[in-house]
């Protein structure tokens, strides 16, 4: 009995030992995480600071580093952007709610549910080389904006459709049962009730989209977009630049220079993604509050 | 009704297409679009920069899709220049001239590929053609630094070289191993030249190649090789060894290919002649070296008598230029 007792102590000290050796070890490798963060972050800091000032912002690109800019380049991906969202946020929203509440499970919504899932993995040349033989050539939309933004729509849809799927499935089923028992229509029972309940899980999974396509330039230098320009897009129609070619090309210059500037062009990508997704979080918030079951 | 259902939203899908296909056209501003070699890129880019401060109505849009990549789209017609790093190849003007596209092949600057050792490496005092060939090639004889010379140091030699998508590369193979023979696989490969600089400033028995403008900027970290072709003393690069055709054979010419039915239009004439004016001044600027004098009045010549073909492809890496147009205009004649 006695000794039964000692060896059952013992277990229970082993398991904490187990238990406070699992924790650190999860504590430290988020530490480093943050620290790997740091260190990049400090690194580009301090390599593009010196760099960036207004010029910088409302200047072209130039073979002379102290006369280069980013302006071109900074519009260019805001258009790439907004134009992105408004093609692939509704299209990938309402495809996620087409598969999740209407379609039936036959062979033909199995095949399409596992061809989005697959969507996901495929590499961003591949789709860069779709974009420059449907938008740029069958379509005639060339290196223009709208076929920039059509590509980048078709490699992020995946991520959006599958992301806003898990967040309509998450949606408790008795929620859809109550709409329907006070003669709520289908139709309203999404809009009014599972759309809103899943629009935090919807918006994360646009985060993580835009996000990427803010920064993608292999489809983009697939399809043909120029690197060097010296005028802003006017319209969905003209030729643009955007951030990433625009770092990648003074990144690859031998003069230190361009390195600077190139690191400053990550300063400036960093803030634009940041103000993005801190808008969208803010949009989760306010959805979360809403909710009130 | 399913089918209903598919009809209207593939309808719905193509109409939207189209209306972000209407409305093309750009008004009364004309542009030239240029793709093709990163090597060129800084070049051309500087160039359009300084046209564009004499015309302001024109809109030159510079990508940089690889001198490969830039001659499929120029042998379609979709771009009217072709930045290239190397000369067009047979099954790329075959593309061509089946789309009925004429080009007019035009030199613009030289790049000097730059052998390179470590900052440490006291050494070595030049290659001949012949030890990098047996360092580089794939059944080369020599693998570590006392195969080359016997007082050298017993270490493996650690290599750095582009990699086998870019014009160096190729230029690299025909200039040094000769046509038809092969490239050692077993050596650090990057596209990126600013890689191949910290790899070998970080590795004390190592050898590399890149473009002259990656050794210029980073002399207080690389050592640069001087380069013994047959009898001749060995010779290092430098502005004026490339220019004047001393560095051979690892000095190579850049080229611009214009469309022919694009240079039927004024700005493309226009921003071509600037591009030939202002060559030698803006390659140095960016870090290349400028041809020989007469090379430009000649490509000129033939740009203006809209002389097609391609005369590089046949030339021996390390061929005097001057001479080679001299040949072909004589041959015109």
């Amino acid at each position: 009995m006695n000794l039964l007792a000692v060896d059952g102590h013992d277990k229970i000290r082993y398991r904490r030992l187990k238990a406070r050796i699992f924790q650190s070890t999860c504590c430290g490798l988020v530490w480093m995480c943050v620290a790997l963060l740091a260190v990049l972050l400090f690194h580009v800091a301090s390599e593009g600071f010196a760099y960036l000032n207004l010029d910088f912002l409302t200047n072209n690109t130039s073979y002379k580093p102290e006369k280069a800019g980013i302006h071109a380049a900074l519009l260019g991906t805001l258009w790439l952007v907004v134009t992105t969202a408004v093609i692939s946020i509704p299209t990938g929203v309402a495809a996620a709610i087409y598969l999740e509440e209407f379609a039936k499970k036959n062979r033909i919504n199995t095949f399409i549910e596992v061809n989005v899932a697959n969507l996901a993995g495929v590499p961003s040349i591949v789709f860069g080389m779709l974009g420059l033989a449907i938008f740029s050539r069958l379509f005639g939309l060339k290196n223009w904006v709208i076929a920039g933004a059509l590509t980048m729509s078709l490699l992020i849809l995946p991520v959006i459709i599958t992301a806003a799927r898990e967040a309509i499935r998450a949606v408790p089923n008795s929620i859809r049962l109550a709409a329907y028992a006070i003669g709520a229509s289908k139709w309203q029972t999404v809009a009014a009730h599972v759309l809103p309940a899943a629009l935090p899980g919807i918006v994360t999974g646009v985060i993580l989209s835009m996000s990427r396509a803010i920064g993608e330039t292999a489809p983009l230098i697939t399809i043909g977009v120029p690197v060097f320009i010296l005028h802003a897009p006017g319209g969905l129609n003209e030729s643009f630049t955007a951030l990433p070619m625009q770092i990648y090309s003074w990144a690859a210059m031998p003069q230190k220079e361009f390195h600077g500037l190139a690191a400053a062009g990550i300063i400036v990508l960093l803030t634009v993604l940041l103000l993005m997704n801190a808008t969208a979080v803010f949009i989760r918030q306010r959805a979360q509050r809403k909710l009130k079951w | 009704m399913r089918i209903s259902t598919l009809a209207l939203s593939t309808a719905l899908c193509l109409s939207l297409l189209a209306a972000g296909c209407t409305g093309g056209g750009k008004g009364s501003t004309a542009s030239i679009n240029i793709d093709g070699s990163s090597t060129v890129f800084p070049i051309t880019s500087a160039i359009a920069e300084e046209y564009n401060e004499i015309d302001k109505n024109t809109q030159i849009n510079v990508a940089f899709s690889g001198t490969g990549g830039g001659f499929a789209k120029f042998c379609i017609g979709e771009i009217d220049i072709s930045d290239a790093s190397r000369p067009i190849k047979e099954k790329e003007e075959k593309v061509a001239v089946e789309n009925n596209i004429g080009f007019i092949e035009i030199p613009v600057a030289f790049d000097g590929i730059s052998v390179v050792v470590n900052k440490k490496n006291s050494f070595v005092d030049f290659l001949t053609v012949q030890e990098l060939k047996q360092i580089w090639s794939a059944d080369g004889t020599m693998r570590s630094w006392s195969d080359v010379r016997p007082s050298w140091p017993n270490q493996t030699i650690e290599l750095y070289g582009p990699g086998t998508a870019s014009g160096t590369f190729d230029y690299f193979v025909e200039a040094i191993i000769g046509k038809g023979g092969s490239m050692r696989s077993d050596f650090s490969a990057n596209e990126d030249d600013n890689v191949l600089v910290t790899g070998v400033a970080g590795d004390e028995f190592s050898l590399g190649f890149f473009g002259f403008a990656y050794y210029a900027e980073n002399k207080d970290k690389l050592t640069i090789v001087p380069v013994k072709d047959g009898n001749r003393d060995p010779v290092a690069p430098s502005m004026s060894t490339i220019n004047n055709g001393t560095y051979a054979p690892l000095s190579r010419p850049i080229f611009i290919y214009v469309s022919t039915e694009s240079a039927k239009r004024p700005e493309v004439i226009n921003f071509v002649e600037f591009y030939l004016d202002n060559a030698a001044k803006i390659s140095e600027a960016v870090g290349y070296v400028a041809l020989p004098k007469p090379v430009y009045t000649m490509s000129k010549e033939r740009f203006h008598a809209g002389v097609t073909g391609t005369i590089f492809r046949s030339a021996e890496a390390g061929t005097d230029i001057e001479q080679l147009m001299h040949a072909a205009a004589a041959k015109a004649d």
